[in-house]
């Protein structure tokens, strides 16, 4: 299967299944698409009627053509889906938490799907015992994994802080009892995020989710407190003083975008005005009927802002300024390996959410969900057949990613969404899916578009 | 090749042979926590 798409003067080829990226001229981009169906004959043919091109010109195209073939990079045939059937039920190990040590927000974000932090129930702060359990059953269940990871979430995991650090603390002490490397995250609302927080954080968090919606008036639409005050004009300063201590360690300032604001590059330029390199924009999670939800008529703003996003990134890194955006990053030859392709993000696996008192979810988005409760970390995953159907969630388990040229890019979605969407994690959330491909397609434009290559035949254009 | 460049990718028929160590990081955990992809995510081994 290929995909050609057109991004600003180039012309792109991505071979799906080998994972091949050509950039070609106007010519090979007709032929190879016309090559995967028709014979070599009328491909010839029609691109000398097209393109005026000479006969031996368009033959040596084709015998082009056939040497990427023959060497797998166009035309792969999908040799994966074997893979996909019930690899991961074999050996299921855990080697990520999710730990809601809040369900309390000091902020009261009318969009939050996790309900200002509660998660539709009480609010509830972990204690120190079963966040400290936690990382036993984590580390009890890991198996054969080396690198562990530790999300400390809420809600606002700053509220209960210092059962994060005691927790920290317990867990180096036991990654070097069972040899195991434990990366801590944690991601923040920033209205508690003070020099003490930093210092420890920049020490001991490999990762920090900052989370800011950009403009004044976009981020206080949402973002306030519970008398109503909006949180930029306290978060931002702490934001700031906070990137300035974090060196080269990792951070990203993570956006939502609503209906409100699909023109979100402008909040995209914010963030970069107040220091921020590191960004993420998401949109929003929420009920389809919500006035604040991204409707199918905002796609073709939506799909315009992904683009204009690409030449900003171009345009910065042409300028010396470069910026990262989580979505565009590609790692084109260090990227993930064809089983992490087919199976995603390991959520109900071997990523699994703790709520405040134990219980095991299979991640953050389903907390509070009761026909999705697993188990618990004293129990361990009770729920085999709930595990066994996210196991077997995958890129090729959807019908409608059968033909999708960027299933292994996506793995099939998100669980969640998909469920909150169709009511199935094996369903797809079709929106979500357009939102994906056009990311992608940006994405790899804007790593041509960086690469230093020239695309054949620009020169002429 | 005059009108085609190849861009240099992992071959992914290759790391059916020698991936699936399960060393990287859970897609969500780093930054996005509502609609992941797996795009974005690098080797743990080739990217050391």
């Amino acid at each position: 299967m290929i995909h050609c798409y057109q991004f600003d003067g180039l012309n792109i080829v991505l071979d799906c299944y080998s994972g091949s990226i050509h950039m070609v001229d106007k010519v090979a981009y007709d032929m190879i698409q016309w090559y995967e169906t028709e014979p070599a004959e009328e491909v010839i043919e029609k691109a000398i009627a097209k393109h005026g091109i000479t006969r031996d010109d368009a033959q040596e195209c084709i015998a082009d053509i056939d040497d990427l073939k023959t060497a797998g990079k166009l035309y792969a045939p999908d040799k994966y889906e074997h893979l996909a059937k019930d690899f991961r039920k074999k050996n299921i190990k855990i080697k990520a938490l999710c730990l809601h040590v809040a369900h309390t927000c000091n902020l009261n974000c009318s969009y939050c799907f996790a309900s200002q932090g509660k998660y539709h129930g009480e609010r509830a702060i972990m204690s120190y015992e079963v966040g400290k359990r936690a990382i036993d059953f984590l580390i009890e269940n890991s198996g054969f994994h080396k690198n562990l990871d530790i999300d400390f979430f809420g809600g606002e995991p700053l509220m209960n802080w210092d059962v994060c650090k005691q927790l920290v603390a317990y867990g180096r002490e036991q990654e070097k009892i069972h040899n195991k490397n434990i990366r801590f995250t944690l991601t923040t609302n920033g209205v508690l995020l003070d020099d003490e927080v930093t210092e420890f954080a920049n020490k001991e968090m490999h990762n920090v989710v900052l989370s800011l919606d950009g403009r004044k008036e976009v981020n206080d639409r949402f973002r306030v407190d519970y008398a109503g005050n909006g949180s930029y004009d306290r978060i931002v300063p702490n934001f700031q003083k906070f990137v300035a201590k974090r060196g080269n360690l990792s951070y990203y300032m993570r956006g939502t975008f609503t209906h409100y604001n699909i023109d979100f590059v402008n909040d995209i330029k914010q963030m970069l005005d107040l220091g921020f390199n590191e960004l993420s924009m998401e949109p929003v999670v929420t009920d389809p009927s919500s006035p604040s939800a991204i409707t199918k008529e905002d796609l073709p703003v939506v799909f315009e802002q992904y683009e204009e996003l690409a030449r900003l990134m171009v345009e910065r890194y042409n300028e010396g300024r470069p910026f990262t955006f989580y979505h565009y990053m590609l790692d084109l030859t260090c990227g993930p390996c064809i089983y992490k392709r087919i199976a995603g993000c390991g959520s109900g696996t071997e990523y699994l959410a703790v709520t405040p008192w134990g219980d095991l979810y299979p991640c953050h988005q389903f907390v509070g969900d009761e026909a999705y409760k697993m188990g618990s970390i004293y129990d361990g995953v009770q729920n085999l057949e709930l595990r066994d159907k996210f196991a077997s969630c995958n890129a090729y388990s959807r019908p409608e990613c059968k033909d999708c040229w960027a299933k292994l890019y996506c793995s099939g979605g998100c669980a969640a969404n998909s469920y909150h969407a169709s009511g199935d994690i094996n369903g797809i959330y079709e929106m979500g899916c357009d939102i994906f491909r056009k990311r992608i397609e940006c994405a790899i434009a804007v790593k041509l578009l960086t690469s230093g290559l020239e695309q054949p035949g620009q020169k002429e254009e | 090749m005059t009108r085609i460049v190849t861009v240099e990718t992992r071959d992914l028929e290759k790391s059916a042979k020698e991936g699936g160590c399960g060393e990287c990081q859970t897609s969500c955990q780093s930054a996005c926590k509502t609609s992941c992809g797996v795009a974005n995510q690098p080797c743990e081994q080739l990217s050391k």
